[in-house]
């Protein structure tokens, strides 16, 4: 089994090498390569807003960029590994993630338990539910062929029903967690919320022990030889059906922890909290290449620090637009994604 | 306010008692009957093109507001405002098709729903253009220009003339010429639409959904259908966007929120992939459905009604794409 399975990664790895090699013919690749381009970017806009808005304020806004970028990269992962492994863009994933938020508020607020026993309940919560939806819909739809509009009405269904019973269960009003947002810690010139803070460790912890586990571990071996080629992976002896259970506990889990790391930054949610991150998430997704775990943790990262930069110089209202704006950028001019190593069929 | 909410006030108009039952039901097919025709485009881009247009709402808002802001802001005459608007939606239809209806199916669905998105925060936002959250409303006291009064000419002349005769003319029944609107123009949708699918046109159409390769093989030019496609239903979104106004006399973002395009998705699976006067039906069916929901009389806060009325569509979209596919499954 062990070897089928080296059999599943070299295949992947050849694939990959056809990838590149399209990748270079394309006219992008001509101007230098696309993270280059990203990283270009980035530079000459820190270096104009350092030099119109003064270096501390562009360094204060990184650092806001960092924690949105945690909470962001937690969700993101998930929804690109569904989407690259199963082929399910998966719309209820940000109302999977109001559900994790709203059941670490039941535990920690209402219960009155300590807020850590409320994020394991948030992680539970939304583990449960997605292997629930696996369990309930989307196993059967894999197994029936389903098409792709019919997968997603099933995720627009399945969102419905958490958002709204989620508003019926907890009522529309915003809520916070009780977490302290007013101290904050000051370190060369910077300042930054003590919540903050250890929701951008905690985010950074928890994305580290993730990329080791996809990287290092059969499971995560087996789970990219499924992305590559579900069908191969299968005949190689991957026990896939598990896998995908496991995959959907993983995702789960992680938007469950990312919906109590964005409510803890922000202050306060509302049923529609995560409805609100779904297309930053699916703007990571596809610049980070859907399917690449890694890829999405570089795009969080620039997404949170653009949008976080964006703020210097657009009104604080129109911040949501940024994420939409990058999403349909690249959706238009580099939809195989900025960081991706497979090109979109 | 969304129709959503202005459906909410309904039933306690009720028990304000001059009102009676009619009210409330006319109320409610007005709904259905702008749902339907905002269905109508979803039904020839899904259904019958096969592109999963998700932004449908973004087009009903660009209508909508175009309408008001021309006639109330711009304040130019109502028939040429109507042509203007549509031309607006045109426009708009075209700078979203050109680059995103290249992309992949699921991508597509992605990138409108971002646009829509980005309608909505726009006139959330751009308070100088749109009144914000407020919204723009189709009566500006000062300059005395409505977006409405036309209509509502015609409203009262429906009444006079059609309506008193045959003792219809009471004030409960005062929506009940809009109600023939929204009943006319959803069935011409469907008459032309229906037409239109045993059209080559339509037939072309429907070679770009099954097998888009084949149709490009036989010389078709796939993408400028599928933005034909795009357009009419974005045309058709906007006029549900005009009809909205003239039931709320306002256009605000709540009323655009991307919620209104996923309830229609679910009139549309009711309904059946390519059938215009089923979509009539659908969207009656799934209205009363949700207003019934407040005859249960339950002892519970208006927003946790509102949640309720949202958990029984999605539960019956999933209800629905179940019995479709164990029926196909019993089929094949």
């Amino acid at each position: 089994v062990f070897i089928d399975t080296k059999l599943a990664e070299q295949v992947q790895e050849t694939r990959v090498l056809r990838a590149d090699a399209s990748v270079i013919r394309s006219p992008v690749a001509r101007l230098g390569s696309p993270v280059a381009v990203v990283l270009l970017l980035l530079l000459a806009a820190a270096l104009a807003l350092s030099m119109t808005h003064g270096v501390q304020s562009v360094a204060q806004q990184t650092l806001f960029g960092l924690v949105s970028a945690s909470y962001l990269a937690l969700g993101a992962v998930g929804l690109t590994l569904i989407y690259g492994i199963l082929r399910l863009a998966n719309f209820a994933h940000g109302d999977m993630l109001t559900v994790g938020a709203y059941a670490a508020y039941a535990v920690s607020v209402s219960l009155g338990a300590p807020l850590a026993v409320g994020i394991v309940a948030a992680i539970a919560a939304s583990a449960c539910l997605g292997l629930a939806s696996e369990a309930l819909f989307f196993r059967r739809a894999r197994v029936r062929n389903a098409g792709v509009l019919e997968l997603f009405l099933i995720t627009l269904g399945l969102a419905f029903v958490f958002r709204f019973g989620l508003q019926f269960v907890a009522g529309g009003r915003s809520v916070g967690l009780g977490v302290d947002n007013l101290t904050s810690i000051h370190f060369l010139g910077l300042r930054l919320a003590t919540a903050q803070l250890v929701v951008l460790v905690v985010g950074i912890l928890v994305l580290l022990a993730v990329g080791w586990t996809l990287k290092a571990s059969r499971f995560g071996r087996q789970l990219r030889a499924m992305a590559d080629d579900p069908d191969l992976a299968a005949l190689s002896g991957v026990n896939t059906e598990r896998r995908v259970r496991q995959l959907w506990l993983l995702a789960g889990g992680m938007t469950g922890l990312a919906g109590v790391m964005l409510a803890a930054a922000v202050g306060s949610m509302t049923p529609s909290l995560g409805f609100s991150v779904l297309l930053p998430m699916f703007a990571i997704a596809v610049m980070g290449g859907i399917g690449n775990a890694y890829g999405a943790l570089a795009a969080a990262l620039v997404l949170g620090i653009f949008t976080e930069w964006a703020v210097l110089v657009i009104d604080f209202r129109w911040k949501p637009l940024v994420a939409f704006s990058i999403l349909l950028l690249v959706l238009l001019f580099r939809p195989q994604g900025i960081f991706g190593d497979r090109v979109a069929s | 306010m969304s129709p959503l909410e202005f459906a909410a006030d309904l039933p306690l108009a009720v028990s304000f008692g001059f009102l009676s039952g009619w009210a409330f039901w006319i109320g409610v097919g007005v709904i259905a009957g702008i749902y339907a025709i905002f269905t109508m485009g979803l039904q020839l881009n899904a259904g019958d093109t096969g592109i999963l247009n998700f932004g449908q709402v973004g087009f009903v808002a660009l209508g909508a507001y175009s309408l008001v802001i021309l006639i109330v802001r711009v304040g130019i005459p109502v028939p040429l405002a109507m042509m203007s608007s549509c031309l607006i939606v045109v426009v708009g239809a075209v700078l979203v098709g050109l680059p995103s209806l290249r992309l992949r199916d699921d991508y597509f669905a992605i990138a409108t729903l971002g646009l829509a998105e980005s309608v909505r925060y726009i006139a959330q936002n751009a308070t100088s253009l749109t009144g914000g959250n407020q919204g723009t409303f189709a009566l500006e006291i000062d300059s005395g220009r409505s977006a409405t009064a036309s209509w509502l000419e015609i409203s009262a002349w429906i009444r006079d003339t059609a309506l008193d005769p045959i003792g219809l003319g009471s004030q409960e029944f005062a929506l009940l010429p809009l109600l023939l609107l929204t009943a006319l123009v959803a069935t011409a949708c469907a008459v032309v639409l229906t037409l239109s699918q045993r059209t080559p046109w339509g037939r072309v159409l429907h070679a770009v959904r099954d097998d888009e390769q084949a149709a490009r093989a036989v010389g078709k030019p796939v993408f400028w259908y599928k933005l034909q496609s795009l357009l009419i239903a974005a045309v058709i979104g906007g006029i549900a966007g005009w009809m909205l106004v003239l039931y709320l006399d306002s256009a605000s973002p709540e009323s655009f929120d991307s919620l209104f395009t996923f309830v229609g998705y679910t009139v549309l699976v009711l309904a059946g992939t390519g059938r215009y006067f089923a979509v009539i039906l659908s969207a009656a069916a799934v209205w009363t459905l949700l207003e019934g929901v407040r005859f249960l009389d339950l002892p519970l806060e208006a927003d946790k009604v509102a949640a309720l009325r949202f958990v029984v569509v999605g539960l019956t979209l999933l209800l629905l794409i179940e019995l479709r596919a164990t029926r196909q499954a019993v089929r094949a």
